[in-house]
């Protein structure tokens, strides 16, 4: 039986090092080619009519106008009369022409007549909901609230949510797809779904699945909304088949980005928490609703990490699922998380607030409630007092952090989160070619995680070769195949693969060379480039002479890695963050002073890039927490804000300075990889919005914490009514 | 723009303008004493004097781009991107929010960082046209280059050639830059998947090498 | 984008030539930052394109004892680098400083950023610069203002001025050089913005065929000048609110003022309240913030931007503050 588990601290070179990631300088040079870069030879370029109302009935198209143009090759229906659109922005018809302009002026012409319906774009006030688009879901209880309430010796009540988001993946979706021959289909698609979304193409064209080719060498952002072939994807595969098979690229505009592909659900809850004088939380009520698009959305488990028969005693919560004309949501990294910490640990924040206790050691004073963790995030909140400077910083709440002045007002906050992860299955080929190169092949894919460096690193660190002598395939569905990419379960997965990939392609090259060193397989180690006898290192012979010895035939051996593996990989993991802002109290803009995470992930494979990721998760808080909503127009149905300058993102100086710490060591680096994707990105809001609160004595309810909100809440302070009831 | 279609302003006449010129002539009311040819380059008097009008439909034009001169059949309302990722195959500059916004378009013209989304390609000839690809010399990047690299100021990466030759642009006209320069400098550019304290600690790091750091 | 037929004269008299008698016939192409996105979204779509770029006419920064003179094409990169605008024309540079793109700030001209148009999204998303739908029905009072105007939203335009230089040259009482086919004619920078009736009209006084050519300063010997803007971001971000303003001293008291507000109204607002209230006294935190009180008092709320004038006070009395400091 081979012996796969990671290597001993002391023995690793490459494992949890700080490495560059490989791929960096095609990226810095422009030589990383994506979708969207595929230029294929007579390629032609589809462009996608949206339809312009929210709610509506198409009555006629007449494409006729589209169908003359000159260098017009195919107009084609997505959706035809009679079809009821339930969403601004949903795919009318297509029409493909040999250069791109000469496509939009065709679906510019097409002329459609609809019968507009009423439609519902917005859920924040519930009770303008109509009831028809209301779902209430099963009410969750635990315990006696009721008498746990009324036993309690302080409550608070308040009002907690979250504005809907986009991905706005910066490269948007799309894909080059073209027939290579009369049954053989080649896309270039941007996926977070290297090994899948080739079989739904071929469904949807009705060719068997090993007819279609996918390659992708580089993805610009997925964050979730990547997985599926979509319909622009199977409606490329078609008309590419109408334009006697040549390559057809379609890439969303960027207002369509921003409208259809993709969004996280809003999520809103008047909630009433009830604590001992003590500190400890006894019972927790909340009304929810939230809205996903006209499916609605799932019933997030309130209160966040805290709904265990472990966790607080008395619960009960409800919750509305609100259907609305606007485009279904997608999972935005870590599905539910973020809106269930801004909600839970905002109205937590309040109830410390209320006993006047530091929101840290009311944590820790309820740290038993957060079990199985428990432990962990007793850890990391010691690690983020220091960080922080938590004792010398924090203020009792709307008092004014150390440097406040009369009008700009410094707080702290502090959120904590959850994630499973965990490693999804994943196989690759390990080759040991008799010129001592080696390489892998797997059908996963990088969406920036450093995937394409991890992989390098496992097999390299396994062979005992320096990083540039592997070579790691990546990006095409002809590999084995791997899990797609998400729910932080890529790492955790794709190492696990090429690290048994690895160990039983040596082990194969052992076998080949043991009899040369005299001695018996298993008493041979590679290290430094070099096959040697571990009892006796000065016995050795240097990798390329080693794989001589393979004559004509390399070594190819399959790793797996099972989904759920607990060998290689496990699930669950805490983080702790705190943020330190400044608010101006007169224009109620907010500024990130210092932004501070603890993380652990198990194993860490590449220090630099799991920083990154952090980093990354951080800085898309800062945006979600004060600066970026879909917004959408109650009488025109239509998306406010489908482009950039509307649709706001944070800059690379509106992110105060930032410190990540990873927890590793004993206790975490034996659980393996487990993946870091989405954990760091669910406490922001919670962090952020407890520091605003913090520094200006007054919860604003909803993110993002925009000027007129603060303000807002400003105001309601002065006039006496706290959002927090006690 | 294709969401747009059935915006209740929609101008008049425009699918007949993209058809033939002598629509587009019919429906300008521009009263031009030139006959018709088809598309190319004509000669009008304007104020008495001589001005070439271009197009509408396609013109030949050449762009020094990287130091070569590169010809192409663009119309008038080819941008300069989208003349560079779809006629002349060099893609480091990318498509993202198409409106001046991002960055992630950003190239040199005449040595300064512009938006190639918003800069036509007939407009730009005659101008020295860097792309991201130019910085890398002889297989070795750029001191920036490697500093992104070094400090890993990339994810997906889709916004890092803008940002390379933003941070390019900054530190060729601030070699040692503060605060308030980099906001300035930075302030064209975003990312989503958050790459941003990279960033500014590879431009601390050629900051650090160029002597001086602040 | 529509197809349309691109000239690039070299003299002011092509230029203006080669305009339309109507709007909408031809549009002026300088730095395009603006202009090629308005096309794009079909929110313009001319038949022809001027290229002003190779009029040298219209390029240069002069400065003489009788003031500044910028032309047209002078790019806010230009403005930023000159150490003579920053310390007599503080109002200009704080206003350039607030555009934090440097591709912008490139491309973008003075004269462009008189001319760009509004940032309402209801008019970019095609329904007109009154931001009407399909029945005629105005969609601002009852939609989303949150960006929308707090001064002179009684009319049919509720659109902000998107102008960044716009409240400066009002405050240095600059004056507007434009030229037409029948020569050149000057309009003061207070004059320049209108607010449209209708939808084919423009929000500044220029005829569809002039074009902007110089801005012209009065010399600001002695005048403390500032600009404050509010902006969420610093990354390119649209200010919320903005104030610029002028000040002459005698010893420590204002002896005349100039405020304007900017991003608050379809035009930039001279406030004459804010000036008489500062106009005699000393500049303290308090006479900054009665100003500031006095410069709102007119202001108007629409149904979600009422914080607007919070800001708009606030912008006002730093502003102040920053001019006298």
């Amino acid at each position: 039986m081979a012996e796969y588990k990671w290597p001993e601290p002391e023995k690793r070179k490459y494992i949890g090092k700080r490495i560059s990631r490989v791929d960096g300088p095609l990226k810095v040079s422009g030589k990383a080619k994506y979708a969207y870069d595929v230029n294929r030879p007579g390629m032609l370029h589809g462009k996608i009519l949206h339809a312009p109302f929210a709610n509506a009935k198409i009555v006629s198209i007449d494409t006729s106008a589209a169908e003359k143009m000159p260098g017009v090759r195919v107009v084609k229906l997505v959706q035809g009369p009679g079809t009821n659109i339930q969403w601004a922005g949903d795919e009318i018809a297509i029409a493909v022409a040999t250069d791109e302009q000469t496509a939009v002026d065709a679906i510019r012409a097409i002329k459609v007549e609809y019968e507009r319906l009423p439609h519902v774009v917005n859920d924040e006030k519930l009770e303008a909901v109509p009831t028809t688009n209301k779902r209430s879901t099963n009410e969750f209880v635990q315990g006696e609230p009721d008498k746990a309430f009324a036993e309690a010796d302080v409550t608070v009540e308040g009002f907690y949510g979250n504005a809907i988001i986009t991905h706005c993946c910066l490269e948007s979706h799309g894909q080059v797809v073209e027939w290579t021959d009369a049954n053989n289909v080649l896309i270039h698609p941007s996926t977070q779904a290297v090994s899948t979304i080739s079989n739904d193409l071929a469904k949807a064209l009705e060719i068997p699945a090993g007819n279609v080719e996918l390659k992708m060498d580089f993805i610009g952002g997925g964050f979730g909304s990547k997985f599926a072939i979509d319909r622009w994807g199977t409606e490329c595969g078609k008309v590419s088949k109408m334009a006697e098979g040549k390559p057809v690229k379609i890439m969303l505009e960027r207002d369509a980005e921003l409208m259809i592909a993709g969004s996280r659900p809003s999520m809103y809850a008047k909630v009433k928490v009830g604590a001992k004088k003590d500190g400890t939380i006894t019972a927790w009520q909340s009304e929810g609703w939230g809205t996903g698009g006209v499916a609605g959305t799932g019933a997030p488990q309130l209160p966040y990490m805290l709904r265990a028969a472990s966790g607080i005693p008395h619960i009960k919560a409800n919750f509305s699922s609100v259907s609305t004309n606007t485009a279904p949501s997608r999972a935005w990294r870590a599905p539910a998380h973020p809106q269930m910490a801004v909600i839970t640990l905002g109205a937590l924040d309040d109830l410390a607030a209320a006993l006047k206790m530091d929101p840290i050691e009311f944590l820790k004073k309820n740290i038993n409630l957060f079990a199985p963790r428990a432990e962990v995030y007793s850890q990391e909140l010691d690690k983020a007092l220091e960080l922080s400077n938590w004792k010398a910083n924090w203020r009792p709440r709307g008092e004014g952090a150390p440097g406040s002045t009369k009008t700009v007002k410094r707080g702290l906050g502090v959120s904590m989160h959850t994630w499973g992860g965990g490693g999804h299955a994943s196989n690759c080929d390990v080759t040991i070619h008799p010129d001592g190169s080696v390489d892998l092949k797997s059908g996963t894919q990088d969406l920036g995680v450093g995937v394409i460096t991890v992989l390098n690193i496992v097999v390299a660190e396994t062979m005992g070769l320096p990083m540039e002598a592997v070579k790691i395939f990546i990006g095409s569905n002809r590999y084995p195949a791997s899990g797609s990419s998400g729910g932080s379960t890529t790492v955790g997965g794709i190492s696990g693969s090429s690290r048994r990939g690895s160990v039983d392609a040596l082990n194969q090259l052992f076998a080949k060379v043991a009899p040369t060193l005299g001695v018996k397989p298993e008493e041979l180690e590679a290290v430094d480039g070099k096959i040697r006898v571990i009892a006796n290192p000065s016995k050795s012979m240097t990798w390329k002479e080693a794989c001589a010895k393979l004559g004509s035939q390399p070594i190819t051996v399959r790793g797996v890695n099972k989904a759920g593996d607990r060998e290689l990989s496990s699930s669950g993991v805490g983080g702790v963050q705190i943020a330190d802002v400044s608010v101006d109290t007169e224009t109620g803009i907010v500024k990130m002073n210092n932004f501070y995470a603890i993380q652990d992930c198990g194993l860490v494979m590449d220090l630099k890039t799991a920083e990154s990721q952090v980093f990354g998760a951080m800085i898309m808080g800062v945006t979600y927490s004060l600066y970026e909503e879909r917004i959408m127009d109650n009488a025109t149905g239509r998306v406010l804000n489908p482009n950039m300058e509307f649709y706001k993102l944070a800059g690379a100086m509106d992110i105060g300075q930032m410190k990540v710490h990873m927890m590793t060591g004993k206790g975490f680096d034996e659980r393996g990889p487990v993946g870091l994707g989405e954990p760091p990105t669910n406490s922001p809001g919670a962090a952020i919005s407890n520091a605003v609160a913090n520094a200006i004595g007054v919860r604003v309810s909803t993110i993002p914490l925009t000027p007129d909100k603060v303000l807002a809440a400003l105001a309601s302070k002065k006039g006496g009514q706290s959002n927090a009831k006690i | 723009m294709s969401s747009h279609d059935q915006k209740p302003t929609q101008p008049e006449s425009e699918q007949d303008l993209a058809v033939s010129r002598r629509s587009f002539l019919k429906g300008s009311g521009l009263a031009l004493s030139v006959p018709l040819v088809a598309g190319g380059v004509r000669t009008v008097k304007a104020a008495g004097q001589d001005v070439k009008v271009h197009g509408p439909n396609k013109v030949s034009i050449t762009l020094d781009i990287n130091g070569k001169k590169q010809a192409a059949q663009v119309e008038p309302r080819y941008t300069l991107l989208d003349t560079l990722r779809n006629d002349l195959d060099t893609t480091g500059a990318k498509r993202v929010c198409d409106r001046g916004t991002c960055g992630a378009c950003s190239v040199m013209m005449d040595g300064k960082l512009v938006y190639s989304c918003s800069v036509l390609a007939i407009e730009a000839q005659g101008k020295k046209i860097s792309t991201v690809e130019s910085l890398a010399q002889n297989g070795q990047l750029s001191p920036v280059q490697q500093a992104i690299v070094d400090n890993d100021g990339q994810q997906c990466g889709f916004c890092t050639p803008g940002f390379t030759l933003a941070c390019t642009a900054l530190l060729n006209k601030h070699p040692n830059p503060n605060d308030e320069q980099m906001r300035l400098g930075l302030g064209g550019n975003l990312c989503r998947c958050g790459t941003y304290v990279g960033l500014r600690e590879a431009v601390k790091q050629v900051a650090a090498q160029k002597g001086g750091r602040r | 984008m529509q197809k349309f037929e691109y000239a690039s004269p070299t003299t002011i008299q092509q230029a203006v030539a080669l305009l339309g008698k109507q709007w909408g016939e031809a549009e002026v192409l300088a730095g395009g930052t603006d202009l090629l996105s308005l096309m794009k979204d079909y929110v313009a779509s001319p038949k022809r394109l001027v290229n002003i770029k190779d009029i040298k006419e219209l390029k240069g920064i002069t400065t003489s004892a009788n003031g500044l003179r910028l032309g047209a094409l002078v790019t806010f990169e230009e403005i930023l680098d000159n150490a003579a605008l920053k310390k007599n024309y503080s109002a200009i540079w704080q206003a350039v400083s607030g555009v934090t793109s440097p591709q912008i700030r490139n491309m973008g001209t003075v004269g462009g950023d008189l001319c760009q148009r509004p940032r309402c999204w209801y008019y970019r998303a095609g329904y007109g610069l009154l931001a009407k739908d399909e029945a005629g029905k105005a969609l601002v009072p009852d939609g989303d203002n949150r960006y929308h105007a707090i001064f002179h939203n009684e009319g049919e335009a509720k659109f902000v001025s998107p102008s960044s230089l716009a409240p400066a040259l009002v405050s240095l009482m600059a004056k507007i050089k434009v030229a037409g086919p029948n020569g050149a004619r000057e309009i003061a920078a207070d004059k320049f913005f209108v607010a449209p009736k209708s939808n084919d009209e423009r929000e500044y006084a220029l005829a569809p065929n002039e074009i902007v050519t110089d801005i012209l300063i009065p010399s600001a010997s002695g005048v403390k000048s500032a600009t404050y803007e509010v902006r969420q971001r610093e990354v390119l971000d649209w200010p919320l609110a903005t104030a610029s303003v002028a000040l002459k001293m005698d010893g420590k008291t204002v002896k005349s003022a100039k405020i304007a507000l900017g991003h608050v109204a379809p035009m930039p607002i001279d406030s004459e309240a804010a000036a008489k209230a500062l106009v005699g006294k000393t500049v303290t935190e308090e006479t900054a913030e009665a100003a500031g009180v006095a410069a709102v008092a007119s202001a108007k709320a629409l149904s979600r931007n009422g914080y607007k004038i919070q800001l708009a006070k606030v912008a006002v009395k730093r502003a102040i503050l920053q001019a006298a400091a």
